[in-house]
């Protein structure tokens, strides 16, 4: 059996930064004119989310999250909003796939400076049954940039 | 701490040293058996010699062993439906488990018996095992599928359920015990309004019930009980389904194959006597005396003993959370409820609840509990629940309200 964490873990986890943004999440609400919608469900634990998207060209300009869920599902959320907001999709693809390292285990993900933040939820690594709450807003953003580009609809 | 003294309901087992996983981990404080329960020795023992003296495929061969096996498989159903209270042992059909016996029902007695415009109702406190199989049963039939709503505190409300009913309810289906919130829902007074006012059948979920307390399914009051082997000790997947003789002797097959024919033409099958003709292929027997097993252990203990047991430590449960700043109780006060303890804790997420408790070894559930319903009617998006059983004790309470004052201590508090 796996071994009960310890307190530094438990720390690790759930440090202020998380609680801050769960408390106080940042953009969070709906968007007029988004040119994509997600939502996403993780059945197991209840956590929902939706995600509303503005491009411009090819970057997203503008962005905001709806739903509810434990604190990792919901400061992740938030956090990526913030971080992602005026990027480029090769931009956020390649922060999306580094984020998804880090949760997976591999720690050297956090030294990409394009990190920032999220290296707040580096802690989650340790914890699999919550990995996919910390991943859950960035699989919902890349349904809505797959959604987008299968439309084609660059303006 | 020490629980106060209760002469009525001692919470005095000490059963944990019977319980291999639970000595192994010394540190471990176990309470999610509403989930699935521990395993005590004798089970673990039983299935390992049913493998090394009795293996060979019941009612199958000619040769001694497989009559040893089938001898064991029966025996085995004999001892259970003893414990269930059930005389024509015959009308109790192994399944997978509760899910499976409900589907039965669902799949043969409703595919058979339930026409366009008839009724079914269902509560709004079932879980998904007893609630999905009902919905599309409706759905495929062109019925409709009400949803028997429930008082404030969580109990059916008998006067909603009277209003559903009429001559074209054909199914009432609830649990015997919630498995969310811990309701002990009153079986005697369901029974009379829905056989006064209806002609439905009576299908009760007893996955939160047999495993808790004494159930004789004889005098029960309904047509169907469905059971887990694997909440009451027994290894997972085995259960049952018992029932009323003459609705068994009626439906027709849930799965067709091995065992349950009794004639196989090339043109058509007539089907084998009960408890065959709904156990097709080979059977669980190894399993079905680990459920034996499982059953004389609770029989040894005594289920007065067992619920007497819970009852203090869910009292004693009850009264320390909720002394606690911010947490919230749901469900029905101690005396009506079972082992169950739903609970949230001001705006931290059960998960986060979860995850904080496992730090300190304590096991429970977070999330909807399989009873999405329920949840919207509560209003909460999931809760934390402790479930209690025989190899807990009052260490298992200590841990339980120490690691919830740890997440408090985290999270700071924050009403919601």
């Amino acid at each position: 059996m796996s071994q009960p964490r310890s307190s530094a873990e438990i720390g690790a986890l759930y440090q202020e930064m998380i609680l801050d943004h769960y408390r106080r999440p940042r953009n969070k609400g709906t968007l007029e004119n988004a040119d994509a919608s997600v939502e996403m469900k993780n059945p197991l634990c209840g956590d929902e989310i939706g995600l509303q998207v503005a491009f411009e060209g090819d970057c997203v300009c503008d962005l905001k999250f709806s739903g509810r869920g434990c604190s990792i599902s919901q400061a992740s959320a938030s956090m990526m909003t913030q971080l992602v907001k005026g990027k480029s999709t090769g931009q956020i693809d390649a922060i999306r796939k580094q984020f998804r390292d880090l949760m997976l285990g591999d720690s050297s993900a956090a030294d990409d400076p394009e990190m920032r933040s999220l290296r707040a939820l580096s802690g989650v690594a340790r914890f699999p049954a919550r990995v996919k709450c910390a991943l859950l807003a960035w699989n919902a953003l890349d349904s809505a940039m797959a959604d987008r580009s299968s439309q084609g609809t660059a303006r | 701490m020490k629980l106060r003294p209760d002469s009525e309901f001692p919470a005095d087992l000490k059963v944990r040293p019977d319980f291999p996983l639970l000595v192994n981990n010394p540190g471990l404080h176990y309470l999610d058996s509403a989930a699935t329960s521990q395993k005590p020795r004798v089970v673990l023992d039983a299935l390992r010699n049913f493998y090394e003296t009795a293996n060979a495929n019941p009612h199958r061969g000619a040769y001694a062993l497989s009559l040893r096996a089938t001898e064991v498989y029966h025996e085995s159903r004999d001892r259970i439906a003893q414990f269930l209270g059930v005389r024509d042992s015959d009308c109790l059909i192994f399944t997978r488990g509760t899910t499976e016996g409900l589907n039965l029902v669902a799949g043969s007695w409703g595919m058979a018996n339930v026409a366009s415009g008839d009724e079914i109702v269902v509560t709004a406190m079932d879980h998904h095992a007893n609630f999905v199989p009902w919905q599309v049963l409706a759905m495929r039939k062109g019925a409709k599928f009400r949803v028997c709503e429930l008082t404030p505190d969580s109990k059916i409300d008998l006067d909603f359920l009277n209003g559903l009913l009429n001559k074209r309810t054909k199914v009432v289906a609830f649990s015997h015990v919630s498995n969310a919130l811990g309701t002990i829902n009153p079986i005697p007074e369901i029974a009379r309004l829905v056989r006064e006012k209806s002609d439905a059948i009576l299908v009760c979920d007893g996955a939160q019930s047999a495993p808790h307390f004494p159930v004789a399914f004889d005098s029960l009051g309904v047509d169907f009980y469905a059971f887990s082997g694997h909440k009451m000790l027994g290894p997972m997947g085995i259960g049952g389904l018992i029932g009323n003789r003459e609705m068994l002797e009626e439906m027709p097959p849930y799965q067709t194959g091995g065992d349950m024919i009794e004639f196989v033409h090339d043109d058509r099958t007539t089907w084998n006597v009960l408890p065959h003709k709904f156990e097709a292929g080979t059977p669980n027997a190894a399993n079905a005396v680990g459920l034996a097993a499982a059953v004389e252990y609770l029989d040894g203990i005594g289920m007065d003993r067992v619920r007497s047991h819970e009852r203090a430590l869910m009292s004693a449960a009850q009264e320390r959370l909720s002394a606690i700043e911010g947490l919230h109780i749901y469900g029905p006060p101690a005396s009506e409820r079972s082992g169950v303890l739903s609970f949230t804790l001001g705006d931290v997420h059960p998960h986060d609840l979860a995850t904080i408790l496992d730090g300190e070894g304590v096991c429970i559930r977070a999330g909807h509990h399989c009873a999405q319903p329920l949840m919207r009617r509560l209003d909460v998006p999931a809760t934390a629940r402790a479930s209690f059983y025989v190899y807990n004790d009052e260490s298992d309470i200590d841990a339980l309200v120490a690691g919830i004052l740890k997440a408090r201590e985290i999270f700071g508090y924050a009403p919601v």
